[in-house]
């Protein structure tokens, strides 16, 4: 303590803000919207290795695709399968805010919560739209 | 040790190749692109788990649905390769570890590509 108090004070030192430490800083919607849009893209990546794995399947004939068949009907395939699709209707979504990006429209403080909320209520909107057409059609 | 070299032809070859603006601009073009492609997909897929054998091969059957199932096939794979591509440059800083991790998703992606359309041209043409 006296240690400290021996130092002279630094005239030109004062409190600087840190850089975002991860843990502890609530990261903006914008930021969350963009790290999903990473993380939801990567996640489409690998379901594409399923639908080639499915493919494959069928062209070894209805013996080969019984049990992918089996696998796709169940609980485990079917909740793969939709989150795959909310994945992919988040994703154009927030896709389609990047193409109007890069227009360099849409940078202004004011409309980046707005966006965010319409990008969310776009994609709600498209997975209840593919659910109720996957359910009048089956 | 005396260096000759002028300072601008040491400077020559070290700044942008010029290259760059290609990805991103075949990354928006793939992004339109998947925009109609990726809502017909969406509603298709969904049918997928009540679809028997002979009903999945016959819908790839429909000529439509040939056409729109290849395309969209080739290009998310491009597009996933683009941005696979882009998220390894950003988060992985060794170099060599970098370089294997594009290399290895061109080629992977390449070659699910590859195999995507194979099994949908068999599935027509038999």
């Amino acid at each position: 303590m006296e240690r400290m108090n021996t130092e002279p004070p630094r005239p030109s030192v004062r409190e600087r803000p840190l850089s975002p430490h991860l843990q502890v800083y609530r990261l903006p919607v914008t930021a969350l919207l963009s790290i999903s849009h990473r993380i939801t893209g990567v996640l489409l990546g690998i379901g594409l290795i399923g639908l080639v794995l499915v493919l494959m399947s069928v062209v070894q004939g209805p013996s080969a695709y019984a049990p992918v068949h089996a696998f796709l009907s169940g609980i485990a395939g079917r909740s793969l399968l939709w989150i795959w699709i909310i994945a992919l209707l988040f994703h154009l979504s927030h896709g389609i805010r990047h193409l109007v990006w890069d227009t360099g429209h849409g940078f202004s403080r004011d409309s980046l919560l707005y966006y965010a909320l319409g990008e969310f209520a776009a994609a709600l909107v498209l997975v209840l739209a593919v659910a109720i057409a996957t359910l009048a059609r089956s | 040790m005396k260096n000759y070299r002028t300072p601008l032809a040491r400077a020559r070859g070290l700044g942008s190749a010029r290259e760059g603006l290609h990805d991103w601009w075949r990354q928006r073009v793939t992004a339109v692109a998947l925009v109609p492609l990726g809502l017909w997909f969406a509603f298709s897929v969904a049918l997928l788990p009540s679809a028997s054998h002979a009903e999945l091969v016959a819908w790839i059957n429909v000529p439509w649905n040939t056409l729109l199932l290849l395309s969209f096939i080739l290009i998310a794979f491009y597009h996933t390769m683009l941005g696979l591509q882009v998220v390894i440059e950003d988060y992985v800083h060794l170099d060599w570890l970098k370089l294997v991790g594009i290399l290895g998703v061109k080629l992977v992606v390449s070659f699910l590509t590859l195999a995507a359309v194979y099994a949908i041209l068999r599935i027509v043409f038999t």
